[in-house]
Parts: structure tokens; sequence; C-alpha cells
């Protein structure tokens, strides 16, 4: 079975958690003594139906304030698929948590509400979702029955969506007319929009193709850890340990390992389960090699004919994420960069931009919380890495702050600094 | 050639990824075993993350004294195969030193306990991460949890308050006194786990299949007779053919009735079934619509 992770975002107004409680209760993941939960949750608010918000609002405050605060991850399985939704609420005050959401989901779904078209935030969503480098991109137009199941209101809001998309980088873009609240177009094909000839939304998430998704081209391996057994079976042994980052590695391959430039090849590619010829994305591996080269933590693998930047000068776009402190040149901060982590400053912020416009503040002095700008980075130590739009591993980063150990910005790398 | 990898090879994948980064930046980690399924899988997985080396830290047992006895003969036999040391955290031993007060009336119950005596092992152990079996789908709580999951140094979770998390790049920076609770297997449903099983073939304590037991009924779950509980009026014991989904404390697991006595059977029934597996089998829970996330809080698992 293959698995497919996806975010969606929204406002419980455009009837997220509504079409979330729909695929969950469709594909019979919602069980009993979670429906009694929120049927009682429901009685004691006073809401007049069973409230399925409740089903993804888990925390007290989010029950006491109607709000959600933050990413919920939901799971559910058809006989094709395993599912993880990743639920992130879609207030603008919650760009941080979007971000989170999207940072590791194959699809983005975004909701629109079918009467009001084409709203800011389902710009924003749209924009975040291409900004992460989602693959695919659903536009949920919800609430059709609403609109009598309309097909030229669809059209419309299609049409007008697409002109904004088109400044856009999204590879794949689906529209689907949906009523989340009566369930059409979401399991099963609608009988109520013949006009409408494309898949149902499940239909769609069980068929979209992912598997190309990866970059299976650039052979990277982030070390991770080194395997030194020191026992009598295997006195010698010396294997590193990670994720493959990209690429494929097979034995026999020639490597050359960052930052010292040695090369070697790979002497076996070994799991608890045996050894393997090959090793992709994401299987976590443990690479031995045939000459005694020193190997630690934060070092990378990589094929000599196709090497990431090794710089230190990185230009990337940054998504802050704290409220107490904010980005600014000279600001120093820690980066996390695949298994290297090292002390960065920030040299300059080119320039805020708008998520809600995509117009660009070059005159902005700060970058403060939900707020995204392209940032110059100058790193204490060299960075092995590929542009993000390239590899969403070996392409992103977060920075924390040092003071307060809290993660306050997430960074995806456009390239050195020119 | 093809480069796909079964969903839950993928959720493995995760998991080693997890433990080896936990390992390279932490000082001194530690897993937490229960006896239970869930920590059995990730014990299982830690193995896979660190071969051919040992683990490189203890496993921990927060044992509350009401065990099923299969269960501690397995987490021994476990530990010694896997060549680990063992720490054990004893709720007795905490009881019989005045450190905490056992509950007293029929309804007493250790899990509250549990949290103190785990938060002083943490203490005295100075363990900076603990490894956990929690998933995200158990609880309404835990779907909102970060895999590294920060607690301060009273050992407390603020849900309002957690660090993003993105990628796979995961923050495992604290100050002295803090430690993280790391969920390597967060993104298991309870179905994966019991298909990782099978997979796998992996070695389950005995209470998990069907078998035949002396039970009586509380609050509509099957309660298991024995020297830790006290029967309430009206309480009438019975046999029944009955199996755990989850293995915890005896005086606050349910059984369910079941005949699935294989892993096959147990699949059907998990596939089937309607009732979330902390639903059927935890009173702990039932308190309140917030009991976990009052638990968490306070430090629990």
């Amino acid at each position: 079975m293959e698995m497919l992770r996806f975010a969606t975002a929204g406002s419980v107004d455009d009837g997220k958690s509504t079409l979330i409680g729909r695929l969950l209760y469709d594909t019979k993941t919602i069980f009993e003594d979670q429906f009694e939960a929120v049927e009682r949750a429901s009685v004691q608010m006073g809401t007049e139906y069973t409230n399925l918000a409740l089903l993804t609002d888990g925390l007290r405050a989010e029950r006491e304030q109607g709000i959600t605060i933050d990413v919920a991850y939901r799971y559910f399985a058809t006989p094709r698929r395993k599912f993880i939704i990743a639920d992130t609420p879609g207030h603008i005050q919650y760009t941080r948590n979007m971000v989170t959401g999207a940072s590791t989901a194959d699809l983005a779904i975004v909701l629109i509400d079918a009467r009001k078209g084409v709203l800011e935030q389902s710009k924003r969503h749209a924009f975040l979702a291409s900004l992460l480098r989602i693959p695919h991109l659903v536009l949920a137009v919800n609430k059709m029955d609403l609109v009598d199941y309309d097909q030229e209101r669809f059209e419309e809001v299609r049409n007008e969506f697409r002109d904004f998309a088109a400044k856009l980088n999204i590879a794949d873009l689906t529209f689907i007319p949906v009523s989340a609240l009566h369930g059409d177009n979401i399991v099963d094909r609608s009988a109520n929009m013949a006009w409408y000839q494309g898949p149902s939304l499940l239909h769609h998430l069980e068929e979209v193709h992912i598997a190309s998704d990866r970059n299976l081209i650039d052979a990277r391996f982030p070390v991770q850890y080194v395997i030194r057994p020191q026992s009598d079976e295997y006195h010698d042994y010396r294997g590193y340990a990670g994720t493959v980052a990209g690429g494929v590695f097979r034995t026999g391959d020639e490597v050359t390992v960052l930052p010292s430039g040695f090369s070697s090849t790979v002497k076996s590619i070994e799991t608890f389960d045996g050894r393997v010829d090959e090793a992709f994305s994401p299987m976590a591996v443990t690479i031995r090699i045939n000459d005694e080269i020193d190997i630690s933590r934060g070092d990378m693998i990589v094929r000599p004919n196709n090497q990431p930047t090794v710089a230190q000068d990185i230009d990337a776009m940054v998504c802050w994420m704290n409220e107490r402190i904010s980005l600014r040149p000279g600001s120093k901060l820690v980066i996390k960069h695949t298994t290297r982590s090292t002390k960065v400053i920030v040299r300059d912020l080119s320039y805020l931009l708008d998520i809600n416009t995509l117009h660009r503040d070059e005159s902005a002095a700060q970058l403060s919380l939900n707020e995204i700008g392209r940032v110059q980075l100058r790193s204490q130590v060299p960075l092995f890495f590929d542009e993000y739009r390239r590899n969403r591993q070996t392409g992103s980063f977060v920075l924390i702050d040092e003071a307060t150990n809290v993660t306050v910005g997430a960074g995806m790398i456009l390239g050195p600094v020119s | 050639m093809s480069f796909d990898l079964t969903h839950l090879r993928q959720l493995e994948a995760e998991s080693i990824h997890i433990f080896r980064e936990v390992a390279a930046e932490f000082e001194n980690p530690c897993l937490l075993f229960s006896g239970g399924k869930d920590s059995i899988v990730m014990l299982h997985i830690a193995q896979k993350a660190f071969w051919p080396a040992r683990l490189p830290f203890v496993v921990m047992h927060v044992d509350t004294g009401h065990n099923f006895a299969e269960v501690l003969e397995f987490r021994d036999r476990r530990v010694a195969e896997l060549g680990a040391r063992l720490v054990v955290a004893s709720v007795q031993e905490a009881i019989d030193a005045g450190k905490v007060t056992e509950e007293t009336g029929p309804r007493a119950s250790r899990n509250r306990l549990q949290t103190a005596v785990l938060l002083d092992a943490i203490e005295q152990h100075r363990f900076d991460a603990l490894f956990g079996g929690a998933r995200r789908d158990e609880e309404k709580a835990r779907a909102k949890e970060r895999v590294y999951s920060f607690r301060d140094e009273f050992g407390q979770w603020d849900p309002k308050n957690q660090r993003p998390e993105l990628w796979s790049l995961y923050n495992g920076r604290i100050r002295m006194g803090e430690h993280i609770r790391v969920f390597p297997i967060s993104n298991y449903t309870e179905l994966d786990i019991w298909q990782y099983i099978k997979d796998e073939q992996i070695e389950i304590p005995s209470v998990y299949f069907a078998h035949q037991r002396e039970v009586f009924e509380r609050d509509s779950m099957l309660l298991s007779t024995g020297p830790y509980i006290t029967l309430m009026d009206g309480e009438e014991p019975f046999i029944e053919r009955v199996r755990y989904r989850t293995v915890g404390d005896m005086s606050c697991t349910g059984a369910v009735e079941s005949s699935a006595d294989t892993v096959d059977k147990i699949i059907e029934e998990v596939a089937a079934t309607r009732i979330t597996e902390r639903g059927a089998t935890r009173a702990d829970d039932k308190v309140s619509e917030a009991a976990m996330e009052d638990r968490k809080k306070e430090g629990y698992f």
C-alpha cells in the first residue's frame, strides 16, 4: 500500500472540518466513541447539531475558544492508500502552522466557498502551497449545494483562481466541485453534477501519481550517525547511517565525501534485514565504503559527477515563526540543515513578501511572526545544499534562537548568494 | 526497477531516522518500555536503527506493580536478547518510601502516580530524551503533539507553545534539567502496528491474543479480577474469552470480548472495529473529555 500525505487549509467557514469529517466518516475512520464524545461536547457547548469540527479541535483551549491552534494529524486508509492529513487552521495568524503542515505534504487541498469565490485567504493558501513546493494542489470548490450545483458558477471560480495561479509555481492543479456537507464528489461522483466529468476527491487522492515527485537523480546522503559496534563479531565495522535525501546509491558506486572531497566506492548498503543493492529516498540505511576516510555526522556522501552547492552565503525564502523576536540584518541564529547544525548571521533582508498580493516590500527592516521574506545568510561553516525547488530535503532548513532554543524560522534555499 | 516503498517501509524509515537523530544529538536518552505492543514495535525499530551495534541508550520501565506476569517475563527476556540495560522505576518503591500516596477505594489506580515516579527517574538518571510509543491516532491531544515534544524542568507539556516542526528537521536543543519526549511511531495507526507486527513476525505477550479469563464488568469495560482490584457491590466475576487491545496497569486496563487468537484475526478485528483502543480499554481516559491533555501537561507519557 502506498502512502500519501496531504495538507488541508481553510477555516471553519470554508467547511474544512466538515470535509475532513466527511472523509473520515465515509472511510469508516471515525469511531463510535469519538463520535459520541463529539456529540456530548456539542450538547455541552449548546450547538444544535453535532459539530464535526470538534473531532479535530483536540485541545481544551481550542474547544473553549472555538478556534484551532495547531496542526493536527489525522489518519485514514482505503484499500489503495494510507493517508496522513496535516490539518492546519487557515487564519492569517497561523501561517506558521500552514507552513509546518505543508512542509511534508505531497498534496494540498485548498477549500473555496462557491458562493464567495476566490478570497484573499484562498490565494494565501495557494501561495504557501507553491512556496513549500507541494507537488499537487487540489482546489475544492465547496458548498456547491448552495449555488444549485451550478456549472457556470464553478467555472467562474475556476477561471478566477487560474488567473491567480498563473503567477505561482504549481505543477499540478486540479479543480473539484464538492459539497462536503452532503457528500457530493467526495467519495463518489455526484448525481447532482452530471456536467462534471472528473474524479471524486477521494478517487483523486487515491490515484494521483506521486511516485515521480521524489528526486531520484541527485544522489545525496547526509551522514546522520556513525555505527561502530566495537564488539568481537563486528570488530572493525564502521558504517555511516542516514536517510537517503535524493538520487539512488548502488553498491560499487564511486562516491565523494563532503566536505573533505575524498573519494571512494560503496562497499555495501546494509540494513537490519540484510544488504540491499540500491538505496533511494526516503530509505534509512547504513552505507559502508571501501576506503578508510574520516567521516562524521554532518558530512554528505554524494556522486563525484553530481555534487550539491557548497557555500557559506545562502539566499533563501524564510518564514518567520516567532512572536517574541524578529529577524533583522545582523541577527545571529543557529541553522539546522540536513544533519548539519551551525551558526548563521543574517546578512541582508532583500524584501518582505506580502502573501496576499505577492507585492515585494524592499524597504522592510525586519521579519516578524508569520511574515515571509527573502534573506541572505552567512554560515559559520559551509553547507551542502540544492535549490529547494529541486530537493525539499537538501534545500530546507530551520532557524533556532540560541537564547531560548526555540525554532523561530523555516527556510527554503534559492541558491548561493551570487 | 521500481522505487516504491510501502507505507509500512516508509513509516519504519521515518522512525529509524528519528532514533538516529536522537542518538546523535542527545547525551543520555532512554527508551520507555511498557511491554505493550507499541513499545515492543518501537524497540524492534530501535534495534534496526543501530544494528549491528547495540542500543546506544537504556530501556526504562515505569512499573506500577500491577503488571501482567507474562508481560514482565516478556520484558526481561526481550531486554536480555538485545543486550540492553534495563532501568525499572518502581511505583511500589515510591509508595513504600512515602514519596507518593496510594489512592484508596475500589477505584484506586496507580496511573497518576506513574507521572511522579517517571519524573523522579528522569531527574535521578539525568535523561535528556525519552522515547515513547505514543501514536497520534490514539487520542485528540496526541494528534497535535510534536514528534519531539519539549518538556520544561517540571516535565510539563505546554500544548499552546510547541516548537514548530518542519520537514524532518527536529529541534532537540534544551537547557539543563529540561528534556524532550520523542515519539518515533507517531504516524502509525493501530492497524499499521498490527500489520507491521505481522510483516516483521514480532513476538508479543500472550495477553494480546484471545484467552479465557475471569473478568467482571465496570463502566462498560471488562476488567480482570486479581490481587490488585477490589470488587464493588453488584460486580460479579465471570469467565469470558477475551483479549487486550492495550496493555497497561491491570487495575485500569480493560479486556475486550474476542476470539482473535492469531495476528491475522486481530488485524481483521481491528480493521472492523468501531471503537478506538483507548475508548474500549482505558478507564484513565474516561475521567473527562480532556483527561489525556491534562495528564500530559503534568508530565505523563
